[in-house]
Formats: structure tokens, C-alpha cells, sequence
């Protein structure tokens, strides 16, 4: 399983990550060595045994449809680096 | 369309349901209010926090996935569909994987079974404003979260027409569940398509383009009517073009490219590890089925058979579950159908649509109005008598229909006495117009029960009236 420089650069991407050129080689390296552990399984015999999706197949619980007041609109934004009009501020998108 | 050409067409809706919280958290699920007024941890991505499903959104998509005669899956999985975008705060939206909770629907438009392939449940995003500032853009996440019900239907449409008509009717069925508000304003159902063209008689499909933002009934109808155009013209000169996003601009009338990252579109879905797997026993469906409504297409069929209306009729009277319901309370107040269904479609609609309001705010119970309708039956006051001064009187609260009947002394003059004396006096007043009747010229018939009407200030019974008049032209 080798993981190609173009992988690691399509990855950094899609995951909004800056590399610098002399992280991609390692980075390059520790992906393909994750990627061929996992590979190993591959070598299991898994004939007759149903894909999960989860470890414990517990049923997915359910709440009620209760509304519960949450957080205030000053605290909601206290963490935001930058607010303005009671709004999240981000940089310009269209 | 032009000749030689069809076009294949599927929708995809987007429903926000209508419960009261949001879809992981428990924060009101309101349109509007202050700007993040309604977040907790859990829809503003907070680390360490986590989603816990809402039944009432299950319940939702069950109902709607019986009403479409679909699939309720037993198990469906969420995932993890990833991307970046400031109205999403955790970095992804949590969506239904490969299994939907409901697959292999249809819902009918005009005789034709246009299939839905799945629905399933994904939360809102925040929204983003553009227009607060020239530097920067704004992000309100009271949305984020909310549930939504992604309705994908199958490439089964042919023209604009028929886009229009399905979502017509998906718009009406869930609201009729109650299971969405349907303001296409507010953004509560909104609406995609995915639209390519081809030569009659082919197979094959066309290269297909999605058309963004088609937030109006009208708006699907001319962006797929300005798309169709546009392939066609394509085809014709031979030009090739590429699978695409497209987003209809309403004010210039025409759809343009939306500039796709080909990167950006690989979402690397994988299940959702805070959320196991969502199970639905057949008992749930069940009990879900017990507990809904007759559906429009059952209700319209028991209308037509119970109260003898037409297909029509009954459509009309189903165009909202509030104005089915008034009519069914009606028709059992009046003890008649058919005038109930009369004025439901007469006066009532008329009174509604020049108001501007829905049958709810009207204020007139349908007992009060039962009551006008049986004055009717019962000729204790004639039609337009019960149409111009009774029902207008009984809207503005001037009590009951008996009370204003006594009041304004507008009940029927029945008293075969008084309409002799009444059609006598009409006779010799005009003997001109009497004997130009008998000599042939049917048409002062009417001049002359015109004139006893008048005389009786509309309040003498007209069958009466009719049979007087004919005895004394028999006899005369």
C-alpha cells in the first residue's frame, strides 16, 4: 500500500491542512505505514461475517422532543475570534 | 419542448421536519429569532460534546415513507459526510449512509407513479449572510442542526410541468402529515434538480446537471424550462459538456455554473462513531401506522363515495388537512354534503381568499354555519338571502343564523295566501307583458316572477312563487 506524494497533497486539501514541502516525505511515509497495517486485515477470513458499522450493536437511542433553552447569544459567541451583529465573523466566502 | 427531444428529470426535497427541538440537541427548532439564540454545545461543534438522536424526526420519516408507500429499512447507519464550509461547525453534516430509513417509494402525479428512491434523515447547516459587510460574511447557526428529510425522487419526470405538479404534490402530502410547515419563504422545503435532455426514442441518459436554488413552485418551472432550452441547443450544434452544478438566477432568468472544486466534492462519508446504528422494529411501524391520519388519496375516494362530489370537488376540498377537516365538521352540521361542499368552494373560499387567511383564522365554527345551510334545506330562508345578508351578518358576529334571520325579518314568506295576493297584484300591474306571455313569448315568464320577487323583498319562496304562477296563467 504506498501512499504517492499526490495523496498526501490531495488529503491536505480536503482537510484544509498547509504542509510545507519538507512535511509531505514523512508524511508520505507515517500514511503509507498506517495504511498497510490496515491492509493486514485484509488477510483475515471473514466468509459469513456481517459487516458492522459500530463495535457493540447497542439500538441508537432516542430522546424526547422536549426544547431545553441552551446557551445565550453572548455566550454563544464568547469563544468566537470574531463576532459582529451577533454573528459568527468569517472571512469572506462568495 | 422541442420536437424530437425529451428531457429526464428527478427532484430531490429537501423537508425540515416540524418537531419542536433540533435533530442531535435539544435547542428550539424556530425559524427566525435572534442570531444564534437557539445553539448549545452540540450544534456549535463545542469539542466533547455529544449528538443524541430525537425520536419524534424518526416517527417523522416513518410516517412519510408509509404515505409513499416505501420501505421502512430495519437498520440504517449514519455517516459522516464531510466538507468545509463556515455554516458547518463540526466539519461535517451527519447524514444517512448507503441504507436510507425509507427507500423505493412513489408518490402519484396525475396518474403516473413517479418513484422516490430513498429519503433520508441529515441535520440542517447553519446560514450564511453575505450582505452584513463588503469584508467579511456572517454565520447564524440557530439552523444548524434542525432535521431535515432528503427526499430523492427517480429520473421519472419528462417536462417542467411535471416537476412542477410532483412537488406540488409533495408539498401538499407533508404538510397534510404535519410533518412540515411547506414555507418555501422561510427555506423549510426546498428543492433541487437533476435534468438532462436526449433524443426521443433513446435510452441512454443525457449528461446530467443539477440545478441549485429553486426555492419557489414557479421558480422549478422556469429554471427547467431555461435548462432544457439550453442542453438542447447544445446537442443540436454538438457541443459536449461536462456533468455540472448549475444555479438558477431568478432575477436574470437563467441558469449559470456553479465553480466546483472537483477536490471539494470527495466527502470520505464513514459512519458516524457517536451515533450507533438506528434500528426500527416492524411493532414501531406499526404503531406509527395506527396512528396516522387517513392520507389525501383515501380521503378524496371516501369524498367522492360518501358525499356524491366530484373528482374535482373533492381535490379542492383536500387542499389543506384545515380545510378538509372544516368541510367533514360542515357536512355533518348542515346534514348535507353537497351544500356544504358548495359553500367550502363558494363563499367560504371566496371570503378567505379575499381576506388573505386560512380556513383556521377565519373564527366562524362550522356548527354556526351548519346551521345557515339547514335554514336553507328547510326553505326557511331562500339561498341569496342566506349568501348576501345572512352569512355576511353571521362573520361579523352578529349571532346566530336563526337569531339574525328573526332580527332582520328575512325569513321566507311561505304563506300560499299571501303570494296568491302577491302574483295577482304583479299580473294585473303589467297586463301588457301577461299577454304577450300567453300569446307565446316565454321569455316574460321570468320579467314577471323577476317583478313578484322584488315585490316580496326576496323573501318570497321561489318554488312557491313558481307553482302560483303557473296555476293562475292555467286558469287565467
Amino acid at each position: 500500500m504506498e501512499v504517492t506524494r499526490e495523496d498526501v497533497q490531495r488529503c491536505a486539501l480536503l482537510t484544509h491542512l498547509s504542509l510545507g514541502e519538507e512535511e509531505i516525505e514523512p508524511m508520505r511515509r507515517a500514511m503509507t505505514q498506517l495504511l498497510s497495517h490496515a491492509k493486514s486485515l485484509d488477510a483475515l477470513d471473514l466468509e459469513g461475517i456481517e459487516a458492522t458499522t459500530h463495535g457493540q450493536d447497542l439500538p441508537l437511542p432516542r430522546r424526547g422532543d422536549e426544547p431545553r433553552e441552551g446557551l445565550s447569544q453572548t455566550e454563544a459567541l464568547e469563544n468566537a475570534p470574531a463576532q459582529e451583529h451577533g454573528h459568527f465573523q468569517v472571512p469572506k466566502v462568495l | 419542448m422541442k420536437p424530437g427531444f425529451e428531457a429526464v428529470i428527478g427532484l430531490e426535497v429537501h423537508v425540515q421536519l416540524l418537531t419542536r427541538s433540533k435533530m442531535f440537541c435539544a435547542c428550539r427548532n424556530e425559524y427566525g429569532g435572534k442570531p444564534n439564540s437557539h445553539t448549545c454545545p452540540v450544534c456549535l461543534a463545542l469539542p466533547g460534546a455529544l449528538p443524541v438522536m430525537n425520536g419524534e424526526a424518526v416517527r417523522m420519516a416513518i410516517a412519510f415513507g408509509l404515505a409513499v408507500h416505501g420501505e421502512i429499512r430495519e437498520a440504517s447507519p449514519f455517516y459522516r459526510k464531510q466538507y468545509f464550509y463556515p455554516d458547518l461547525p463540526k466539519g461535517y453534516q451527519i447524514t444517512q449512509g448507503p441504507v436510507a430509513i425509507v427507500e423505493e417509494g412513489w408518490l402519484e402525479i396525475s396518474g403516473k407513479k413517479v418513484r422516490i428512491e430513498r429519503a433520508h434523515l441529515e441535520e440542517d447547516s447553519g446560514k450564511s449572510s453575505h450582505e452584513l459587510s463588503e469584508t467579511s460574511s456572517h454565520v447564524d447557526l440557530n439552523r444548524a442542526g434542525v432535521p431535515l428529510l432528503e427526499i430523492v425522487g427517480g429520473p421519472d419526470l419528462r417536462s417542467p410541468q411535471e416537476a412542477y405538479d410532483y412537488l406540488k404534490t409533495m408539498h401538499h402530502l407533508v404538510t397534510y402529515l404535519g410533518i412540515c410547515d411547506g414555507n418555501m419563504e422561510e427555506g423549510s422545503l426546498r428543492c433541487d434538480a437533476n435534468v438532462s435532455v436526449r433524443r426521443e426514442g433513446e435510452s441512454a441518459f443525457g449528461t446530467r446537471v443539477e440545478v441549485k436554488n429553486l426555492n419557489s413552485f414557479r421558480n422549478v418551472k422556469l429554471a427547467l424550462e431555461y435548462e432544457i432550452e439550453r442542453q438542447i441547443e447544445l446537442v443540436e450544434r454538438g457541443e459536449a459538456f461536462g456533468q455540472e452544478t448549475r444555479g438558477w438566477d431568478a432575477d436574470k432568468g437563467e441558469t449559470r455554473s456553479q465553480r466546483s472544486k472537483e477536490a471539494a466534492m470527495d466527502y470520505r462519508y464513514f459512519p458516524e462513531p457517536d451515533l450507533p446504528t438506528l434500528r426500527v422494529t416492524p411493532e414501531e411501524i406499526e404503531a406509527v401506522r395506527a396512528s396516522m391520519l387517513e392520507l389525501p388519496e383515501a380521503r378524496r375516494a371516501r369524498f367522492i363515495e360518501t358525499f356524491g362530489l366530484t373528482d374535482y370537488e373533492a381535490g379542492m376540498l383536500l387542499q389543506s388537512r384545515a380545510f378538509a377537516d372544516y368541510f367533514e365538521a360542515l357536512a355533518q352540521a348542515s346534514g348535507s354534503g353537497k351544500q356544504a361542499c358548495n359553500w367550502m368552494l363558494g363563499e367560504l373560499s371566496r371570503t378567505l381568499n379575499g381576506r388573505n387567511i386560512g380556513i383556521e383564522a377565519l373564527g366562524l365554527h362550522p356548527e354556526a354555519l351548519g346551521e345557515l345551510i339547514r335554514l336553507v334545506e328547510a326553505r326557511t330562508i331562500n339561498l341569496n338571502t342566506a349568501k348576501e345578508s345572512v352569512f355576511p351578518a353571521l362573520l361579523a358576529g352578529e349571532g346566530s343564523a336563526a337569531q339574525i334571520v328573526e332580527a332582520k325579518g328575512l325569513a321566507q314568506v311561505s304563506d300560499l295566501g299571501a303570494i296568491q295576493a302577491l302574483v295577482e297584484g304583479v299580473l294585473a300591474a303589467h297586463p301588457e307583458q301577461l299577454a304577450q306571455l300567453k300569446g307565446g313569448n316565454v321569455k316574460l315568464r321570468g320579467f314577471l316572477v323577476g317583478q313578484i320577487m322584488k315585490q316580496g323583498k326576496g323573501k318570497v319562496n321561489p318554488q312557491l312563487v313558481n307553482e302560483v304562477l303557473d296555476a293562475s296563467l292555467a286558469h287565467g
